[in-house]
C-alpha cells in the first residue's frame, strides 16, 4: 500500500504554507499524518500537493489567555496530543480534555497526532471534536485573506468534511474553561482501548449551593457526523435537583436521535448507548462536582 | 526407542524451559524475513486484483501501465501461460474425489469470481511504481450476479458461483454411524439448534511474500514466507516444467503463519513466471490490504443438529447437517469440513451420529484451515449442545459433562469414525475428566454461584463459562529429519519441517540434544530449505513437534549409537561403558574421551584408506518416522466475564487453561502456544468477523474494521498441564500450536449465558458482537 | 519523481540522503539504509511493527513520510541492541520467551524502551495499556508483559547498583 506521488512542500513558515495552499487545486495539508497518512497509503486520497506544516514554527501551544472576566485557553493547532496528554494546565483547567485524551488512539499516535489534525478529520468517533463541542470551543483559521473564528457548532460542514475554506489552515482552537469547581466526565465504549468511540459522552456540570444544576454541557459523539450537543436534555435538567432519576428521565431522550447507521452499528444500537453513556457520565461528572 | 522407555537417567534436555535458539537474532533486529532478502537487481511486483465478486473480464488495456517509465512488464494470464505448464494452480491434496477445475488460476484469464482475485501482474522498478500501474490498468467488466451466502448455494436457482462450475455445492458428502434414526425416535428428549462460526483472517503479523531469481543455468531459487517449502517446489517443478533439482525454495524467517501460508498460491507461482519471463530476480510482498482479500480465510459453517439425550442428560445421538463455505475456488481440499464433521463427537461417547455435509462455493476469497482447521467449530456445537442439554434437564453443566467423557480407563477409545488417511479416530490417552475437576477447583466453580449472587446485588452480571477441545495433532505420513555431527564438530539437524514463530528449531535442538549430550545451544538447525532435506510436509496441524520430533530423536539415537561404536573401538573399550557427554564419547566415571569431531573425522573418510571395520561412513543418520493415526490432545477451559447489559460488552476476568499434549518438550514454548491460541479463540469468540455484504464486497479490510484481540482486552491466563503421553510416538508428545484456539469460543459462550440467565440469552453464533448480545438481552426482557 | 534531500540520524550515525517525497520512514530505513529490523505489518498505523523512536517519542514509522525525518534523531531496534550482546529489555524478553515469530517484537521494544525510560516501576496494566498499540499475533501478550516486568525490575536493581 504505497501512496500516489505528490509534490511535497515543507514551508517554514504559515504565510508560505497559506500561499501554496491557494496555489493548488488539489492540496492536502500535513498535520500529524495519523489520519492523513494511511489514507494516502491505501490511495483513499491523492493530493497533487502535500504541504506538511511540521516544520512552522509558533503553531504548538497551550496558553493560558483566560482571566478574571473570562477568556480562552488557546491551543495551536499542531500541538501534539501527547502534549494535551501531559500539560498541567489541561489537567488543571480543561479537566474533560485530560480525561479524553488518554482514549484518543494509542502513546504511539498521540505522539505525532495534533489536535489540529484531529479536528480537521472531524471523524465522527472521535475524542477530540467531541470534548471542543462540549467547550463550545471556538476555532481559528487562517488564509492568505486573513483570519476567521469559526464556533465548534458551526465547523462541521458535514461527514468528515470541516467548513474550513480551501485556502484555509486551522492554527487555533481555543477552549473557555469552565469555572472551579465543576464536575466533568467523558464515558466512551469503544471494543478495544485505544480504538475510536462507537458512542462517547462528554458532560460537564456546576452546582449552586441548593445541590441544583447550575450549568450543564452533555454532548455525544460517535452518533452522527457532527458531535451532537444535548440541548434539550442540558435545559431540561439546568436547574433542577441533580438525581439518579432525573438523570435516567432527562437521557432516555438521548434514544430518539437520528443516530448513524453503518454495517457494524445500526441506529437502535447507537441510541442505547447515547441514553446509556449519557446517563453514566451525567452520573460521573456529578459525582465529581460534588467532591470538587 | 522411546525415550520413556529407554532412558533409566532423567531427562537433561527435554522437558526443560530452555531459553529458544532462535531468540537473540530476532531480538537484535537480525531476523530475516522474506522482505529482508536482498538479492541485486531485484524488480517489485504488485497485482491487479478485482474489485468485484462476480465478473466477467470483457477486455484489459494494459498499455497505459506498460507506458509508464519504471514499468519492466505487465503480464495478464494470456501474457503469462507461455512461462507456465498450465494456467491453473494443482490441487493441494490431489484427489478424484473431487470434480475438475476447482483450484483458483495464477492469473484469472475470464472470470474474476471473488473481490481481490488476480487478473494481471505488474514488474517495475519498485512497488511504488507497480502500484502506480497497476491504477492505469483499464479494465472492462460486466458484472455478472454474485452469490455470498453459502446456504444459498444449495438452491437450485442461485446464481453460479463461477460459470465452469455445474453445481454451487462442490461436494456433499455423509459421516454416520449407528442407528440415528432409532435413536431419535426412542429418546426421552431430542434438543435442535442452529448453531454458526463467521469467516475470519489469519492474519500473521507478516503476510506473505516470495522472491524468484534464475541463475545462468536456469536454476531457480525461490524465498517464500511459507509453511511448505516441498510443496512449493514440487508444484513450481510442475508449474513452470523445471526438473526438481533445478528449484531451491528457502524458507527464511516467517513471521506467523497459523494457516495463510499452508498452501501454495498463484502470487507464488506467478513471481517465479515472471522472473523467468523478465530475465530478472522479481520480488512480491504482500501488503495488508491484500492480505484481507487474497489469503485464505475459514470459519464459517452453518450446523442445524439435534441432540437426543436421556432423562439423567446422557448423550443417545447427534445428527444434523453442516453447510462450510469454501469461497469460489478449492486451492487445497474439503479437509476443514471434513475435520470439523469427524470431530465434532469430541471428548464425548455419542452413540449414533450422522451429519450432512455441504461444501458450499460463494463469491469470496477461498477457504483453508485457519488455526484450528474445523475444530475449533465442532467444538463450539458439541459444547453448546451439551450446555443445552443441562439447561433443558437442570443439570449442572460439568456433571452432564461427566457422564458423557469418555473416562480414562476406556483409552485408548476408538470412535466409529475415520480421519482422512482412512484410520479410525482413536482417542489415544488422556483423561478428560480429571482434567476438568482440575480447572473447575482452580477457578473455584463450587463457590461461583455466591460470587455472581453478590455480583447482581451491585448491578454487575458475571458468569463462568467451560467447554473441552480435542484436537488431532501429529498429522502424517511423515516429516523429515537429519541429524549430522560434521569433522568441526558442528551439529546440525536438517528438517522439511518449518519454523513459523513455534520454536521449532529449539524443541528440535532439545531433542537432538538429549542424546548426543550437548546442550541445545549447541545444535544447529536448518528448516525449511529444500536442499538440505529432498522430502518434508511442513509445518500445519499441530505436526512438527510429534513428527519431525521424532524423526529428528531416531535420527539423534543413530547419530549415537555410531559415535559409541566407533567410540568403542577408538577407546578401546565396550560399548555398554561408554556414555556421550560435553560433546565428546566418555569412558564412564574416567576422563577418557574422544571428541564427537574426532569420530565424524574418522567417518568423514581420507582418500585410499579404509573405514574402521564395520562402520558406514558419515557421523549423521536420516529417519522419515511415519504415521497415519493422530495424537489427540486435549483442552479444558474455563473462564469468567462480566457483561455490560447496557452496551453488550463483555469483559474477561479470568481465564484458566488446562492443556494435555502429552510429554512437553518445552514447557515455557507450550505455554506460549496456549498464550496465542487462546487469544486467537478469544478474537473468534469476540471479535473477528469478516464481513461481506450481499454483494461480496468485504467491508472489514482494514485493522480498524477487523479486530485482532489486544493488550487491555486479553486476561492473564493460568495454564494447567496435565501430561499423558501418547503411546503412538517415540517421543510420547502431542501438538499444541492450535489446542489453545479449539474450546475458546465455548468457553466464552458459556459464560456469557451464565452472566446472562435472567434474562435466558443463549449465544449459538460465534463471534458474539455486543450488538448481538444487546438483541438477545432486550429479546430475553421481552419474554420475562 | 519529487526528490527531497535530508540529513537524518539514525541509530547515532549522520545520514544524508536523496528520497522519493512519498517514501514513507519505514521503507526508508528497510531498504535505502538497510535497517530491516523494523518491520511493517499493515501501512495503515494500527499493528506497530514499525513503531521506531523519533527524537525520543515512539511513533509508527509507515505514518512518516521519510522527508519528515529530516534534522531528526530517529533510534531502530538495531540501536536499540549493544554491540555483541544484548539490552536488559532485550534479555528478559529472551529469559521470558517474550517473542515467538519476532516480527512484531521490534516496534515492542521501542515502545517498551519508552516506558521504561518515563517509568521505572510500570503496573502490568500500563505495560498492557503500552502494548495496546502493538498486535501480536503468536504470544498472547502475556510473556510480552512478564518480560517487560522483568526488565523494570532488573533495571531498578542495575541502578541502584549502581547507586551503592
Amino acid at each position: 500500500m504505497k501512496a500516489a506521488p505528490f509534490r511535497y512542500h515543507a514551508p517554514r513558515t504559515l504565510d508560505e504554507a497559506l500561499s501554496l495552499l491557494a496555489g493548488s487545486p488539489n492540496a492536502r495539508v500535513l498535520a500529524g499524518g495519523q489520519s492523513l497518512m494511511p489514507m494516502l497509503n491505501m490511495r483513499v486520497v491523492a493530493p497533487d500537493d502535500l504541504i506538511d506544516i511540521n516544520e512552522i514554527q509558533g503553531l504548538s501551544y497551550i496558553r493560558d489567555e483566560s482571566g478574571e472576566e473570562g477568556g480562552e485557553i488557546a491551543i495551536g493547532a499542531m500541538t501534539r496530543q501527547r502534549e494535551l496528554e501531559f500539560s498541567p494546565l489541561v489537567a488543571a483547567r480543561l479537566p474533560l480534555m485530560a480525561e479524553a485524551i488518554r482514549y484518543v488512539g494509542h502513546r504511539q499516535t498521540r505522539n505525532r497526532g495534533t489536535i489540529g489534525g484531529s479536528m480537521c478529520q472531524l471523524d465522527p468517533s472521535a475524542e477530540l471534536p467531541t470534548v471542543a463541542r462540549a467547550y463550545d470551543a471556538v476555532l481559528v483559521a487562517r488564509s492568505a485573506r486573513g483570519e476567521r473564528r469559526i464556533a465548534m457548532a458551526e465547523f462541521p460542514a458535514g461527514y468528515m468534511t470541516p467548513s474550513l475554506e480551501a485556502d484555509e489552515v486551522l492554527v487555533e482552537v481555543r477552549f473557555a474553561p469552565w469555572a472551579i469547581p465543576h464536575g466533568t466526565a467523558f464515558i466512551e465504549y469503544a471494543r478495544r482501548h485505544g480504538d475510536f468511540a462507537v458512542v462517547s459522552a462528554a458532560a460537564m456540570l456546576t452546582l449552586d449551593a441548593g445541590g441544583n444544576i447550575a450549568r450543564l454541557s452533555l454532548t455525544l459523539g460517535g452518533v452522527g457526523a457532527a458531535p451532537l450537543r444535548l440541548g434539550e436534555i442540558e435545559r431540561l435538567l439546568t436547574g433542577k435537583k441533580a438525581t439518579v432519576e432525573a438523570f435516567a428521565t432527562a437521557c432516555a431522550r438521548a434514544g430518539d436521535i437520528d443516530a448513524l447507521e453503518d454495517p457494524h452499528y445500526p441506529k437502535w444500537y447507537r441510541q442505547r448507548l447515547a441514553v446509556a453513556l449519557s446517563k453514566r457520565a451525567l452520573t460521573a461528572a456529578l459525582k465529581r462536582a460534588s467532591t470538587g | 526407542m522411546s525415550l520413556a522407555a529407554e532412558k533409566a537417567a532423567p531427562l537433561r534436555v527435554v522437558g526443560t524451559r530452555a531459553r529458544r535458539v532462535e531468540d537473540p537474532a530476532l531480538l537484535a533486529g537480525r531476523g530475516r524475513f522474506v522482505d529482508d532478502v536482498r538479492v541485486e537487481g531485484v524488480l517489485h511486483a504488485a497485482f491487479l486484483r478485482s474489485p468485484h465478486a462476480h465478473a466477467r473480464i470483457v477486455s484489459i488495456d494494459t498499455s497505459a501501465a506498460r507506458a509508464l517509465p519504471g514499468i519492466r512488464a505487465v503480464f495478464t494470464a494470456r501474457d503469462i501461460l507461455p512461462a507456465l505448464s498450465r494456467l491453473r494452480m494443482p490441487l493441494g491434496f490431489p484427489t478424484k474425489a473431487l470434480p475438475g477445475n476447482i483450484t483458483p488460476f495464477v492469473l484469472c484469464p475470464e472470470e474474476v469470481c471473488y473481490v481481490g482475485e488476480a487478473l494481471a501482474m505488474v514488474v517495475a522498478d519498485s512497488r511504488h511504481v507497480a502500484e502506480d500501474a497497476v491504477a492505469l490498468i483499464a479494465v472492462d467488466y460486466e458484472d455478472l450476479p454474485v452469490l455470498a451466502d453459502c446456504r444459498e448455494a444449495l438452491n437450485p436457482a442461485a446464481p453460479k458461483v463461477r460459470l465452469e462450475a455445474s453445481d454451487n455445492v462442490l461436494t456433499r458428502f455423509t459421516i454416520a454411524y449407528g442407528d440415528t434414526a432409532g435413536v431419535f425416535a426412542r429418546a426421552a428428549h431430542v434438543f435442535s439448534e442452529s448453531l454458526s462460526t463467521h469467516r475470519g483472517g489469519a492474519h500473521p503479523i507478516e503476510g506473505r511474500g516470495a522472491v524468484a531469481q534464475f541463475d545462468q543455468t536456469g536454476a531457480l531459487t525461490i524465498w517464500s514466507s511459507t509453511q511448505m517449502s516441498h510443496d512449493l517446489k514440487f508444484m513450481l517443478a510442475d508449474m513452470l516444467d523445471l526438473a526438481e533439482d533445478r528449484i531451491r525454495v528457502v524458507a527464511p524467517d516467517v513471521g506467523g503463519g497459523f494457516g495463510a501460508k499452508f498452501v501454495i498460491y498463484p502470487e507464488e507461482i506467478a513471481v517465479a513466471a515472471a522472473a523467468r519471463l523478465t530475465g530478472r530476480p522479481v520480488k512480491w510482498i504482500e501488503d495488508r490490504g491484500e492480505h484481507f482479500i487474497a489469503s485464505i480465510q475459514e470459519r464459517e459453517q452453518y450446523w442445524d443438529v439435534e441432540i437426543a439425550a436421556d432423562a439423567g442428560g446422557k448423550i443417545l445421538g447427534l445428527r444434523g447437517r453442516m453447510i462450510h463455505d469454501q469461497g469460489a475456488y478449492t486451492p487445497q481440499g474439503i479437509n476443514c469440513p471434513y475435520n470439523a464433521s469427524t470431530a465434532v463427537t469430541g471428548p464425548y461417547k455419542v452413540p449414533a451420529y450422522s451429519l450432512d455435509v455441504f461444501v458450499a462455493q460463494t463469491n469470496k476469497v477461498p477457504t483453508i484451515p485457519v488455526r484450528g482447521a474445523g475444530y475449533p467449530e465442532a467444538a463450539f456445537v458439541i459444547e453448546r449442545m451439551v450446555d443445552r442439554i443441562a439447561l433443558e434437564l437442570g443439570i449442572d453443566r460439568a456433571e452432564v459433562r461427566l457422564r458423557n467423557l469418555v473416562p480414562a480407563a476406556e483409552m485408548p477409545y476408538e470412535k466409529p469414525l475415520k480421519i482422512r488417511a482412512g484410520v479410525p479416530v482413536i482417542l489415544d490417552s488422556g483423561d478428560y475428566p480429571a482434567c476438568q475437576k482440575k480447572v473447575l477447583d482452580a477457578i473455584d466453580y463450587a463457590g461461583f454461584r455466591a460470587r455472581q449472587a453478590a455480583a447482581r446485588r451491585e448491578g454487575r452480571h458475571i458468569g463462568l463459562g467451560f467447554a473441552h477441545g480435542v484436537k488431532g495433532t501429529g498429522r502424517g505420513p511423515f516429516e523429515s529429519g537429519t541429524v549430522r555431527v560434521s569433522p568441526s564438530g558442528r551439529i546440525s539437524v536438517y528438517t522439511g519441517a518449518l519454523a513459523m514463530g513455534q520454536g521449532l528449531h529449539t524443541a528440535l535442538a532439545q531433542i537432538c540434544a538429549e542424546q548426543l549430550g550437548v546442550g541445545e545451544g549447541d545444535i544447529d538447525v536448518i528448516s525449511g530449505d529444500t536442499s538440505y532435506v529432498s522430502l518434508g510436509l511442513g509445518g500445519f496441524a499441530s505436526r512438527q513437534t510429534v513428527t519431525a520430533g521424532s524423526s529428528v530423536h531416531l535420527a539423534a539415537i543413530a547419530v549415537r549409537d555410531k559415535a559409541i561404536k566407533l567410540g568403542a573401538q577408538m577407546l578401546e573399550a565396550a560399548e555398554v561403558d561408554l556414555e556421550l557427554r560435553d560433546g565428546s564419547v566418555f569412558v564412564k566415571g574416567t576422563d577418557r574421551a574422544v571428541a564427537l569431531s574426532e569420530v565424524a573425522r574418522v567417518l568423514r573418510g581420507v582418500p585410499g584408506y579404509a573405514l574402521p571395520p564395520g562402520m558406514e561412513a558419515g557421523l549423521e543418520a536420516s529417519f522419515h518416522w511415519r504415521t497415519e493415526v493422530l495424537a489427540y490432545a486435549h483442552s479444558f477451559h474455563a473462564c469468567e466475564v462480566e457483561v455490560d447489559v447496557e452496551t453488550g460488552n463483555v469483559r474477561i476476568l479470568r481465564y484458566v487453561a488446562l492443556q494435555d499434549s502429552g510429554r512437553l518438550i518445552n514447557p515455557m514454548i507450550v505455554e506460549g502456544q496456549i498464550h496465542g491460541g487462546i487469544t486467537h479463540g478469544i478474537g473468534n469468540a469476540l471479535f473477528e468477523f469478516m464481513g461481506y455484504d450481499s454483494e461480496g464486497q468485504p467491508y472489514t479490510a482494514t485493522f480498524a474494521d477487523y479486530l485482532l484481540p489486544a493488550a487491555v482486552e486479553v486476561p492473564k491466563f493460568e495454564i494447567l498441564f496435565h501430561e499423558s503421553p501418547s503411546p503412538l510416538n517415540p517421543l510420547g508428545v502431542k501438538g499444541v500450536g492450535e489446542g489453545g484456539t479449539v474450546p475458546v469460543a465455548p468457553t466464552i459462550m458459556s459464560a456469557i449465558d451464565d452472566a446472562l440467565t435472567p434474562w435466558g440469552v443463549r449465544v449459538t453464533a460465534a463471534p458474539i458482537s455486543p450488538v448481538r448480545l444487546l438483541e438477545l438481552i432486550e429479546a430475553g426482557a421481552h419474554k420475562a | 519523481m519529487d526528490i527531497r534531500d535530508i540529513k537524518v540520524r539514525v541509530n547515532g550515525v549522520e545520514h544524508a540522503c536523496r528520497v522519493e517525497t512519498r517514501v514513507n520512514l519505514a521503507d526508508f530505513l528497510r531498504h535505502e539504509l538497510g535497517l530491516t529490523g523494523t518491520h511493517v505489518g499493515c501501512e495503515h498505523g494500527v499493528c506497530g511493527a514499525c513503531t521506531v523512536l523519533v527524537d525520543g517519542h515512539s511513533v509508527r514509522a509507515c505514518l512518516m513520510l521519510a522527508a519528515q525525518a529530516d534534522g531528526k534523531k530517529v533510534v531502530t531496534v538495531e540501536g536499540l541492541t549493544p554491540e555483541g550482546g544484548l539490552s536488559p529489555l532485550q534479555q528478559s524478553f529472551w529469559d521470558k520467551h517474550g517473542l515467538q515469530c519476532g516480527y512484531c517484537t521490534p516496534g515492542v521494544l521501542v515502545s517498551l524502551t519508552e516506558l521504561l525510560e518515563t517509568n521505572a516501576s510500570p503496573t502490568e496494566a500500563e505495560v498492557r495499556e503500552v502494548l495496546s498499540g502493538h498486535l501480536c499475533r503468536c504470544t498472547g501478550y502475556q510473556n510480552i508483559v512478564a518480560a517487560a516486568m522483568d526488565a523494570a525490575g532488573q533495571l531498578r536493581a542495575g541502578k541502584a547498583g549502581k547507586a551503592k
